[in-house]
């Protein structure tokens, strides 16, 4: 019952939001499922597929997904992502990690000024 | 050329600091001239890539739940299927202001979380 209410939620805010909603769904699986950290992360890929899946149907219906788009965006992210994660294995990410919350904020910004 | 940098940096950055690429495509998408509506839908397809890669990925180290996955996955197609409801009907002005506040929430998250873990390991600073 708790794994459904995960799903729910997680549903409903990448909809809202166009995210795979892990932002929601790990925090939920450590505290409501006691899933180690690590665990979650993973388990939360897998489910966001599914939820990724599901809205891209739900939008392009509505006339909302642009193909061209999200290939020119997407496929250059996924080898990004793998050098990312390997780099993250060598650097120290603390100092970096401000430095991308300040980006967050200023993307932010720039969108509620835009 | 514009767009594939974008993606480029938005998945480093997504690898290196654990965040999903959703957050970052979706102002990248609007960068590129696509409205708020717009690419939040085509950021949902986007990502798809990124999170098949990483789902092989973590399969090899045996941290993934492939029930709880499949239970949490199934259930937030029903979620999904409301948030697309709402969402739809929203003026596009008042979307944009709603994820900037997501990107706050989420800057603030990332320095609690590296706050934490320089307390917990106060020699790796």
């Amino acid at each position: 019952m708790r794994l459904v209410a995960i799903g729910l939620a997680a549903g409903v805010f990448s909809a809202f939001f166009g995210v795979g909603g892990g932002i929601l769904a790990v925090p939920l699986l450590i505290l409501l499922a006691h899933m180690p950290e690590r665990a979650a992360s993973a388990t939360s890929l897998l489910a966001i597929a599914i939820t990724a899946a599901a809205g891209v149907i739900a939008f392009s219906l509505r006339g909302h997904v642009e193909v061209e788009y999200a290939a020119l965006v997407g496929l250059p992210a996924a080898v990004g992502a793998l050098a990312g994660t390997t780099l993250q294995q060598r650097v120290r990410t603390s100092t970096l990690t401000y430095g991308f919350a300040v980006l967050l904020t200023s993307v932010g910004v720039w969108l509620l000024v835009s | 050329m514009l767009g594939i940098s974008l993606g480029l940096a938005a998945g480093v950055m997504a690898g290196l600091f654990g965040v999903g690429g959703g957050i970052l495509f979706v102002p990248a998408l609007v960068a590129l001239g696509l409205g708020q509506l717009d690419a939040q839908g085509t950021s949902l397809l986007a990502i798809l890539p990124t999170v098949a890669a990483g789902t092989w990925n973590q399969r090899r180290y045996g941290n993934l739940h492939v029930r709880t996955a499949l239970v949490v996955g199934l259930a937030s197609i029903v979620g999904v299927e409301v948030g697309a409801r709402i969402v739809v009907a929203l003026p596009e002005n008042a979307l944009r202001r709603l994820f900037a506040v997501l990107l706050f929430a989420v800057a603030a998250q990332l320095v609690w979380r590296a706050r934490r873990a320089t307390r917990s390991y106060p020699d790796s600073k």
